[in-house]
């Protein structure tokens, strides 16, 4: 059962640092800014749930446990948001997406 | 393994301070003193200082980089071009850098338990902290009560600081009172939807949160001075997402300015109280009869005195600054 | 390991003098700002760096472990009070910078300092 679950939470932590990684590499090779805040944001969400999974595993039944499970909740609610608002930001303050011609509407 | 971590991050903690100095765009600067108060607060973890830590993620990252955009609002955002290099100052600096480097190998390695600096007060505080105060945190302990003077100190000098920007940023046309009132269509983020809702659905657990660490002082890392920064951030939260009249009407100036001289007047107020009966200034063992629960007292009034003014501080120096940004 | 044992007090020197450099060199008033916080925070990683005890923790006292090393806890009261007063200090400055804005129009401090001259 210990190695089980060693198992498992090792398997969530390489899987959620790896997402992490690759939103750092999205954030720094993609050509736009909302490719870029895409590849940042969307990885970043689903990787700290990865990690923090994997590290509620290795708490096991204690009051840790319940605290990582509230961070959990609160990193659910506020990343897709903070994305939301810079994106909004962007499209308020006038930043167009490359692949649209001059005269097309978009955005 | 940790200590690798350790220096990768310090590594990067200098990356970033470079690029701070460097960066010719204020705003990015900004957004890159959030990171350094981040990678700080990590560092501090990794060194074992779990209230530092708190204190600087809580302060650093969360309310120095408001006041820093609210200033560059109302100033600019670029900074000009320099053509000069300037030699001397680099050689000044880079002189006296590999000085200090050359000092600190005088000093004792990382961790050493016979180092000076382990030998005198310290292991009178772990010791003594049980018998005395009977509190968990050696840190709180030391903080309110073995130190409570400079403690004492230091919450006058935030109120200083509070009531110094008040008086630079405040607008003089009141027939003499002081006035921060906003323009009264500050709007805020109310047509964005989606952050007001998270936003307002995250204000009461904040504002929580910061209950919790002002409370669990004695107990975990905590105090005063964490629960002032996390309060006020759930509340400066609140004035960017509903605009500032909103937020000066559900905690007013005047509330404010009593947070700010009120937490203030409680500290010294126990201080006089140990002297009055019978003990000297700050002396919390005369509380009450039995001098441990007189040190618990202690503590837990001046912690909150001291979470009530940096409260009323951090936020009548952000309504300073953004109620001269609505009205410029 | 004494290099690992070393190198908080070289990265404390590295941002000390970068620190420093920016207040003495850059024009930009909150450019000296940011590098007055930054060393700051440089003096606030030596002390806190000199706490850190071999093999020791948090300095919360756990009442069933005997034997247990504690950090230091002293430095870690120091600057818990100094983060607070750095941000007071920051923020009366960031108030100043303000109002010399609003009366030069400029923070550049070689502009201001021509305006000042005339």
């Amino acid at each position: 059962m210990d190695a089980g679950l060693d198992v498992a939470s090792w398997i969530l932590l390489v899987a959620g640092g790896g997402f992490i990684f690759v939103g750092g590499l999205g954030a720094l090779r993609m050509p736009d800014f909302y490719t870029r805040m895409h590849a940042a944001s969307l990885t970043d969400t689903l990787g700290t749930i990865l990690v923090l999974s994997g590290v509620i595993l290795q708490a096991g039944w204690s009051l840790a446990a319940v605290k990582l499970a509230a961070i959990m909740v609160f990193l659910l609610l506020t990343c897709p948001t903070a994305a939301y608002a810079l994106a909004n930001a962007a499209r308020l303050a006038g930043q167009r997406p490359q692949g649209l011609a001059r005269h097309q509407k978009g955005c | 393994m940790i200590t690798l971590f350790g220096v990768f991050v310090s590594t990067l903690l200098v990356i970033t301070a470079i690029g701070m100095v460097r960066s010719q765009n204020l705003f990015g600067a900004v957004m890159l003193t959030g990171l350094f108060s981040l990678q700080m607060a990590v560092i501090f973890f990794i060194l074992d200082a779990a209230d530092v830590a708190l204190t600087e993620a809580a302060v650093g990252a969360g309310v120095a980089t408001v006041l820093l955009l609210s200033a560059l609002a109302l100033t600019s955002d670029e900074e000009a071009r320099r053509r000069r290099r300037r030699w001397v100052a680099m050689t000044v600096v880079s002189a006296t850098t590999l000085m200090v480097i050359y000092a600190t190998f005088d000093q004792p390695r990382l961790g050493d338990p016979e180092a000076p600096v382990h030998q005198h007060v310290a292991p009178w505080y772990l010791a003594e902290t049980p018998r005395l105060i009977d509190v968990p945190n050696v840190v709180t302990a030391v903080l309110a009560s073995f130190r409570g003077y400079d403690t004492l100190g230091e919450l006058f000098v935030i109120f200083t600081a509070g009531i110094g920007v008040m008086f630079i940023l405040a607008d003089g046309r009141e027939k003499g009172r002081l006035s921060l009132l906003p323009s009264p269509d500050a709007q805020g983020l109310r047509h964005h939807l989606v952050p007001r809702v998270v936003g307002r659905l995250l204000v009461p657990f904040i504002v929580l949160f910061g209950l919790y660490v002002q409370f669990h002082a004695d107990f975990g890392p905590g105090g005063g001075f964490q629960a002032g920064a996390l309060i006020s951030a759930g509340m400066i939260l609140y004035a960017l997402l509903e605009g500032e009249s909103a937020a000066l009407r559900a905690v007013s100036f005047q509330a404010l300015a009593g947070m700010i001289a009120g937490g203030a007047f409680l500290f010294v107020a126990v201080g006089v109280a140990g002297m009055m009966l019978g003990g000297h200034f700050l002396d919390y063992s005369v509380l009450s009869s039995d001098p441990v629960v007189g040190q618990h007292l202690g503590i837990f009034l001046v912690e909150l005195g001291v979470g009530i003014t940096v409260t009323g501080v951090l936020l009548t120096i952000f309504h300073a600054l953004s109620a001269r940004v609505q009205r410029s | 390991m004494e290099f690992l044992g070393l190198y908080n007090y070289w990265v404390f020197a590295v941002l000390l003098m970068t620190g420093l450099y920016a207040v003495m060199s850059k024009a930009n008033l909150i450019k000296k700002l940011i590098g007055m916080s930054i060393f700051q925070s440089a003096v606030f990683l030596l002390y806190i760096t000199m706490s850190k005890v071999e093999g020791g923790t948090a300095p919360i006292l756990q009442p069933d472990a005997v034997d247990q090393l504690y950090s230091n806890p002293l430095p870690q009261v120091l600057i818990l009070t100094a983060i607070v007063v750095g941000i007071a200090t920051l923020s009366l400055g960031l108030a100043i910078v303000v109002r010399i804005s609003e009366v030069y129009g400029t923070i550049e401090e070689d502009e201001i300092r021509e305006l000042d001259g005339e």
